[in-house]
């Protein structure tokens, strides 16, 4: 990667900015996870029964397979960074193209999720686990969004053969992310759906 | 994100005039507008306290300057209690997050830490870039919420919850959603801002430029970025509950419908403490950039300050009940959490002690930078002397939201953020604009403020004591505040004056950047790199990247004829 | 001079309160005036003067970080003992809670005070209960507790004379307590913004001598001599 980033003779250090930012970054995301999942954890504990019987709606294995989805997309997204590493252009594509699908599938499964529970009468307003569920999976699916977004613009550039050799860096970012946005999940899931 | 072909060979190519003065990356034109940003809203920020002093000295009568408020927020210069509550709550806001933090952070901090550090630009220039432009945004989402039908938010700048989760409690409506809506941009500014602080100074310093040569100001931007960084997250968690409470109808925070009201103050406070931290130790980075300049002597204990401020930092995170003794919560958590909280007192001593025998067996001059810097310490003193008080948890059960309170806030923050802030601005302005600030002018200024500023918080301890509850619209309801209408008066009279005092400053500023006296490129004989460029500073700092031999704050070294030594230079400057 | 900060006292635990503050105000403002005296002193003391140099201390060595060390280690000493002071008058008055006959609930709301009484039968709830809006009796010399709680946001129940301050929070209920010492009629206020007429929420508390609480008692609550005859 040397060369194709900022880091140049002057610089204190070699950690590349770029890492070091997406780093930081996830760090105060961490927090907002964080408080959000601890605020949730308080409120499940201060609760009985009434919860256990919302939480009892959810789907565990809609929430099962979505999880094998994500797992497998943070799999296929490591499996890009490795092929750009050793320079497998067509390779790196592919991946990134399997990595963005999954990430699109496991919106969809999301998406059919939510219409079935409202269909059913689940909305936020149907109590306290309700609100939680909307509320987390909902930022966490727009993190999703912003995930595939991300990594599309990059499947784009591989294709149009834009991403080399200045930019395939960016790769690697793209998947701490979407590692950590996979990570979230793995908190989430439990909690949400095996919360009764 | 990482690509800067523009920082590289910006000075090569001629800008438009929209990249070089609006949408730049240079993070010297960003910190500039940060500044801006700044001063604007310190301006919208002094005429709500100058519409809150009048009402309280002069209930209900109407305010001199206030008739051009259209009916219904106000009734012919008359105030109405809903703006009135508007006008504490936005005060607070605004001059926390909209000036404390673009002041001392967004404008020094862009400023100054690349150069300090000795760095072309900012890690991300771009994201610079748009971390001052959200922030633009969140100004304007918080002034607009003025304009929006039921007035701007008015649940406090706290906003517990629920007087701020359910419309019906106040009127405010889209009011208080842009309220939040502002915080969140505002937030997302400054973890911008914060990313890039802390990975440009990791990352991008100067050969010789080891993590203790830094100057201390890099040090208190950086570690008030990571209090930031850790302590907000749960408050935008919170955050977003409490706008789905408003907007479509959940109860996170709302008794009846499940919700814990007491959760909105742990999570507000959470953060809201280390975020005083976040104000204070950059405007104090500006103190002991200052103090050993004008005393020609190295700060004393540099390293143990760094670790005070980093201790102080860890605490402010287990203080965070200190405000809330009188919530209700269990009483038995008070203890534990007054003393974590008279403790955090231990580092801020080091910091005061150390900034005092920096002065010790000096050659002190007293140029307007250093009283003001001088005055900041001085008077924040005060602020944190009465925190103890704050913190005792069986005299907080009587001075909880009293006046004594307000008194103690604005003694902490006001100090750091303008006394602090007007020493940094009288300081780097040469830097900054090329020509020096009138000192006269700048003396003037800094004794009318001081004074003035110490004539309104004072007496306000009194009034505390007397029991006057913050937040009241009209004080004249209670006998028994009654007896103290007259130091109501006197603290708007003082009030009147350090507004008016500020108006100085405004002319010896926009005088001084056209007018002013041609500044020489290190006017203060200082020894950090900001002062080893010229003005104007190309876009890309440095034409070579210095080599740094030496530590900050190398003044009167013994064995050297001059009293500097810059860090740069690897023998002693020849000039003297 | 200090006596003039505070309202009048007629609490049995504000004497508490206050002389924790007072132990406070003269350790801080002890140290205050010596820490602005000494800056003032080295301000005089090493003013710029021609061809004198400043001392090269950068206070790296122990020897020096012992003046700020010391100092540092004195503030810590005074630190423990406000504490100490404080954790013993906050038990007095958040600990053990005295038993009362005089029960009162007082309930929050925009903008007005509830205050209930449970009447003769001395439960809540039942249809001998009194209720009255903004005016609180109680007996002097008696310790009082009260079951405070809120309808709507949060208030917070203030007698400066008492020394008393507690916030009343929805859907909690929190229990205060305090024992007068002087009859008389002194103001409540609400001490916690709770919307547009937050200042208006001015309440009263009457502390009525023994004899006049048993009058006020037996003129006010509901009668239950006659069901028992």
């Amino acid at each position: 990667m040397s060369g194709a980033t900022t880091v140049s003779e002057y610089q204190a250090t070699h950690t590349v900015p770029g890492r070091m930012g997406i780093w930081w970054f996830l760090a105060s995301e961490i927090m907002v996870f964080g408080g959000f999942l601890a605020i949730y954890i308080l409120y499940r504990m201060a609760s009985g029964g009434a919860w256990a019987e919302m939480a009892n709606h959810v789907s565990a294995p809609i929430g099962t397979f979505n999880t094998i989805i994500l797992l497998t997309s943070s799999l296929t997204m490591v499996k890009a960074f490795e092929a750009i590493d050793n320079e497998k252009r067509k390779q790196a594509t592919n991946f990134l193209l399997i990595t963005v699908i999954l990430g699109l599938a496991f919106l969809g499964v999301k998406a059919f999720e939510y219409s079935s529970e409202i269909a059913l009468g689940f909305t936020p307003l149907s109590g306290t686990f309700w609100a939680f569920y909307y509320a987390l999976t909902g930022l966490h699916g727009l993190h999703i969004v912003a995930g595939v977004i991300f990594n599309a613009s990059l499947l784009v550039m591989a294709m149009k053969g834009t991403l080399w050799p200045n930019t395939q860096h960016r790769v690697e970012y793209a998947g701490l992310y979407w590692h950590f946005v996979d990570i979230v999940w793995i908190f989430l899931f439990p909690l949400l759906y095996l919360s009764y | 994100m990482t690509e800067q072909k523009n920082a590289e060979n910006g000075h090569s190519e001629e800008l438009s005039f929209w990249r070089k003065y609006v949408f730049s990356t240079d993070h010297k034109v960003v910190g500039k507008q940060y500044l801006f940003i700044a001063l604007f809203m310190a301006i919208l920020g002094g005429v709500m306290a100058y519409y809150m002093r009048w009402q309280l000295a002069w209930p209900e009568t109407a305010v001199p300057g206030a008739g051009w408020i259209p009916e219904p927020t106000a009734f012919g210069g008359i105030i109405p209690p809903e703006f009135y509550n508007a006008l504490t709550t936005m005060h607070g806001t605004i001059m926390v997050f909209f000036v404390g933090m673009p002041f001392l952070l967004g404008a020094f901090g862009n400023f100054l830490l690349p150069l300090m550090i000795g760095a072309k630009d900012m890690a991300f220039p771009r994201l610079n870039m748009m971390s001052v432009w959200t922030l633009f945004l969140a100004s304007l989402v918080m002034i607009a919420s003025f304009f929006v039908e039921g007035g701007a938010a008015s649940a406090g700048w706290t906003g517990y919850a629920p007087l701020s989760a359910d419309p019906i409690h106040t009127g405010v409506t889209w009011g208080l959603n842009l309220w939040i809506l502002g915080l969140a941009l505002e937030f997302t500014s400054f973890l911008m801002g914060g990313i890039n602080f802390l990975t440009t100074t990791i990352t991008m310093r100067a050969p010789g430029m080891t993590m203790y040569r830094l100057p201390l100001m890099v040090w208190m931007q950086i570690t008030a970025a990571v209090i930031f960084m850790l302590s907000v997250g749960p408050l935008i968690a919170g955050a977003i509950l409490l706008l789905l409470d408003r907007t479509v109808g959940t109860g996170f925070f709302i008794p009846e419908l499940g919700g814990d009201p007491l959760l909105w103050q742990h999570l507000f406070w959470f953060f809201g403490h280390p975020e005083v931290y976040v104000v204070l130790l950059p405007g104090f980075g500006a103190i002991m950039e200052i103090l050993p300049v004008f005393s020609r002597k190295p700060i004393f204990a540099y390293k143990t300050i760094i670790w005070s401020t980093i201790i102080a930092g860890a605490l402010s995170f287990l203080v965070w009940a200190h405000h809330m003794f009188v919530s209700g919560m269990d009483p038995r958590l008070a203890m534990p959490f007054s003393i974590t909280t008279i403790l955090i007192s231990v580092p801020f001593a080091v910091v005061i002690f150390a900034f005092m025998a920096t002065l010790w067996g000096g050659s002190i001059r007293f140029t307007t930078p250093m009283l003001f810097a001088l005055g900041t310490v001085m008077t924040f003193i005060v602020g944190g002397a009465t925190g103890i008080f704050n913190g005792s948890a069986p005299v907080d059960i009587f001075i909880h939201d009293t006046h004594f309170v307000v008194a103690h806030f604005h003694f902490t923050l006001f100090p750091d953020v303008f006394l602090g802030g007007f020493a940094a601005l009288y300081f780097w302005f040469p830097k900054m604009f090329g020509r020096m600030m009138n000192e006269t002018l700048g003396k003037i200024h800094f004794w009318v403020t001081t004074i003035a500023f110490n004539a309104v918080f004072i007496p306000m301890f009194v009034l505390g004591l007397g029991g006057s509850m913050r937040r009241v619209y009209n004080p004249l309801q209670y006998d028994f505040l009654k007896p103290m209408q007259g130091i109501n008066e006197f603290i708007t009279y003082a009030a009147i004056v350090l507004l008016l005092g500020q108006f100085i400053f405004m002319f010896n500023f926009f005088w001084s950047m056209f007018k002013g006296k041609k500044a020489e490129r290190n006017p203060w004989n200082a020894t950090t790199l900001e002062w080893s460029v010229s003005y104007p500073i190309p876009h890309d700092n440095f034409a070579t990247i210095p080599t740094v031999y030496h530590g900050p704050y190398e003044y009167s070294l013994p064995g050297n004829k001059s009293d500097w030594q810059p860090q740069h230079e690897e023998n002693e400057p020849v000039s003297g | 001079m200090l006596d003039h900060w505070f309202p009048k006292n007629i609490s049995t635990y504000g004497g508490e309160i206050d002389s924790v503050f007072y132990l406070i105000f003269y350790i801080v403002g002890i140290g205050f005036l010596l820490g602005e005296a000494a800056i003032f002193y080295f301000l005089i003391r090493y003013r710029r003067r021609d061809g004198k140099k400043a001392a090269f201390v950068n206070g790296e060595r122990w020897s020096q970080a012992a003046w700020i060390i010391i100092p540092t280690a004195i503030v810590l000493v005074l630190d423990l003992w406000i504490d100490f002071a404080g954790a013993q008058a906050y038990d007095a008055i958040k600990g053990e809670m005295p038993v009362s006959e005089t029960i009162v609930q007082v309930t929050g709301k925009q903008f007005n005070w509830i205050i209930n009484y449970p009447g003769p039968d001395g439960i809540f709830g039942t249809e001998d209960d009194l209720t009255k809006e903004n005016d609180l009796y109680v007996p002097v010399n008696k310790a009082v507790k009260t079951i405070l709680k809120s309808e709507d946001v949060i208030h917070s129940f203030f007698v400066p004379v008492l020394r008393l301050k507690q916030d009343m929070v929805p859907g909690r209920t929190i229990e205060a307590w305090f024992e007068a010492t002087e009859t008389g009629k002194y103001e409540i206020a609400c001490a916690e913004l709770c919307g547009y007429g937050h200042y208006t929420m001015r309440g009263f508390l009457h502390i009525l001598s023994e004899e006049d609480y048993a009058a006020w008692v037996s003129e006010n609550w509901p009668d239950t001599n006659s069901e028992s005859n």
